[in-house]
């Protein structure tokens, strides 16, 4: 016999549980990442050249890679100290040395970490109050927005100019000195545009933070990687040491991106509020990427050298080629992108990007990736393999011909 | 940052990694113009610092079955001559691909090339063992190649980057 039905049948709504509604406010309100959706559709399809890497085309020094697999065979398979191996820790004090003029100890102002990227997280997460302001320069890498936001504070882009080659100019960021700024986060050599800051600039805008009492963090991943002028680090300017973090690591002039090993230099104290985040929830930094870390900074500036005059060619080749297509563009001083104009073309940046990557399978990252302020350019990596780069400036000229005919055709310009 | 390289030394070295390149992209690479490029090409050619363009062939890909071989040859030296009479010599035969001056145990490096193992073998006992001077050889055949003049031999990319990354 059937069971009687039951008298509230119907009316119940199965549950079914709303993902979305248990996502934090900051987390669900958080954009999704340019790059992503791109990226997403350049998987879809086949027989693409890429320009849009954000990494060093070549394979990590042999030297390096051999050491990794040489401590692993040694069994060294285990957990590190929180903050890093400390033959790594010395040996990041003499590499900063070296290329800053700063030294850190190893002992209570070196951080290593996973990445700059975990780096930079544990910084704005040791420095941030709910609603402090962080500054930065626009167009900016695109973690810079969405890491401050994780920190529960709020990013403040400077918008920085083309016609400027996209400096951050004192005067503007000392306009944004108000209450509630915490901190200026620098990138220089900068991802997307490869701008430097200039010496002066640097001095005037390191006055500011003393002024205003900012803490100052420092991205400075591509400090190996410049071609007219070396780095120069605002952490060796007068006063400055005590307020900056700088972050470096083994990603680009390395070629060492999978191995996610980078570092945060800094006052003790800031170090200190860090390795409370860190050693929770990261532990340490991968013992076989930090035991390759000591071989690459011990001996690898020989291969980092070279790989910097090679990108400089490159680099060479890459503005040369644009500008004879009719792109507006700046040549880098230092990182590995080329971030051209498309304002000749009547495109927007993910028109123009679309547009190349279906009619000409070549990928590139539209500049509104980095920020609103990016509108208008691309970022075009020089990091790719020589044969890869020519391939794509083949095809970006044969389609720039077919679809632009009189603007990319230097002829009929001049 | 080191001393730069000069404009010879740069043009070199990216012409020995592919010498295809065209004065074009040499030039965008270099910074300089095409013209100059193929000026100072000219003079490297005519002054001989470059010998020659030539292709590095898989020979396993392209189905050679070349024999070839490294002989270590023991000289006596001439006076007022050294080694360089002889050595010449040697180097002539065609079927020497290259031929070193070494330290060390022996004093010359010759490498050979031949199409079987029997015309290698008599190469050595008949031609380069039997010239006055020659003391004595010691003739090892090559197996299998895995690198040659800097490129790698079979192996796959080294690389596999994602298309678009930050
Ligand atoms: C400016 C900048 N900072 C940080 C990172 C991330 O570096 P890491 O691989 O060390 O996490 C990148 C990588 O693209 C970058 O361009």
């Amino acid at each position: 016999m059937e069971p009687a039905p039951h008298p509230r049948r119907g009316k119940i709504l199965p549950f079914v549980p709303d993902g979305e509604s248990w996502v934090a406010r900051h987390v669900r309100d958080l954009p999704r990442s340019g790059i992503r959706d791109f990226f997403d559709l350049v998987q879809t399809m086949e027989g693409i050249v890429s320009l849009g890497i954000g990494e060093p085309g070549e394979c990590t020094p042999w030297n390096i890679r051999e050491q990794a697999i040489f401590a692993l065979e040694l069994g060294k398979t285990g957990y590190t100290s929180n903050i890093g191996l400390p033959r790594l820790r010395r040996a990041i004090s003499r590499y900063m040395e070296r290329l800053t003029g700063v030294r850190y100890d190893p002992e209570e102002e070196i951080l290593v970490t996973v990445g700059v990227s975990e780096a930079l997280d544990c910084a704005l997460r040791a420095i941030v109050n709910p609603g402090e302001q962080i500054l930065f320069a626009e167009p900016s890498y695109v973690a810079y927005s969405p890491g401050v936001v994780l920190a529960h504070g709020v990013p403040v882009g400077v918008p920085t100019r083309f016609e400027d080659t996209f400096r951050l100019r004192a005067e503007e960021l000392a306009e944004k000195a108000r209450p509630g700024v915490k901190a200026l986060l620098l990138n220089s050599p900068a991802n997307p545009t490869g701008t430097m800051v200039k010496e002066e600039e640097l001095e005037k805008i390191a006055g500011i933070c003393r002024r205003e009492n900012w803490v100052v963090l420092s991205d400075e991943i591509y400090a190996e990687l410049t071609y007219e002028k070396p780095h120069r680090s605002i952490a060796s300017l007068p006063g400055m040491k005590e307020r900056t973090i700088v972050f470096n690591g083994l990603s680009k002039a390395f070629a060492m991106t999978g191995f996610r090993l980078g570092w945060a230099c800094g006052p003790a104290p800031l170090i200190a509020a860090m390795v409370k985040i860190h050693q929770y929830s990261m532990l340490c930094a991968p013992i076989l990427s930090q035991e390759a870390g000591v071989e690459a900074l011990e001996h690898g500036a020989a291969e980092v050298e070279a790989m910097r005059r090679i990108y400089q060619k490159k680099r060479n080749y890459l503005w040369r080629s644009l500008t004879a297509l009719g792109f507006p563009c700046h040549s880098p001083e230092g990182a590995f992108y080329l971030f051209p104009s498309i304002a000749p073309f009547g495109l927007s940046s993910k028109e123009f990007a679309l547009r190349l990557l279906r009619e000409a399978l070549v990928a590139v990252v539209p500049g509104t990736a980095f920020g609103p302020s990016g509108e208008g350019h691309l970022r075009c990596s020089f990091s790719p393999r020589m044969e890869e780069l020519e391939e794509a400036v083949g095809r970006l000229s044969r389609w720039m011909r077919k679809s632009f005919p009189k603007k990319s055709d230097p002829a009929a310009r001049s | 940052m080191s001393k730069e390289p000069s404009f010879s030394a740069e043009l070199l070295h990216l012409l020995e990694e592919n010498s295809l390149r065209s004065p074009e992209l040499l030039g965008k690479l270099l910074d300089r113009e095409p013209s100059e490029v193929e000026q100072e090409i000219a003079r490297l050619e005519k002054e001989k610092v470059i010998l020659a363009y030539k292709a590095i062939v898989d020979d396993e890909k392209a189905q050679r079955r070349t024999v070839k071989a490294v002989i270590e040859v023991k000289l006596v030296p001439e006076r007022g001559g050294g080694f360089d009479r002889l050595a010449r010599r040697i180097a002539r035969y065609p079927e020497v691909t290259s031929c070193f001056l070494m330290s060390g145990g022996y004093d010359l490096l010759v490498f050979l090339e031949g199409s079987t193992l029997q015309e290698v073998a008599l190469f050595v006992s008949e031609k380069l063992a039997t010239l006055r001077g020659v003391t004595s050889t010691a003739t090892h055949f090559m197996l299998r190649t895995y690198k040659q003049q800097g490129v790698l031999v079979g192996d796959a990319a080294e690389t596999d980057r994602l298309p678009i990354s930050p």
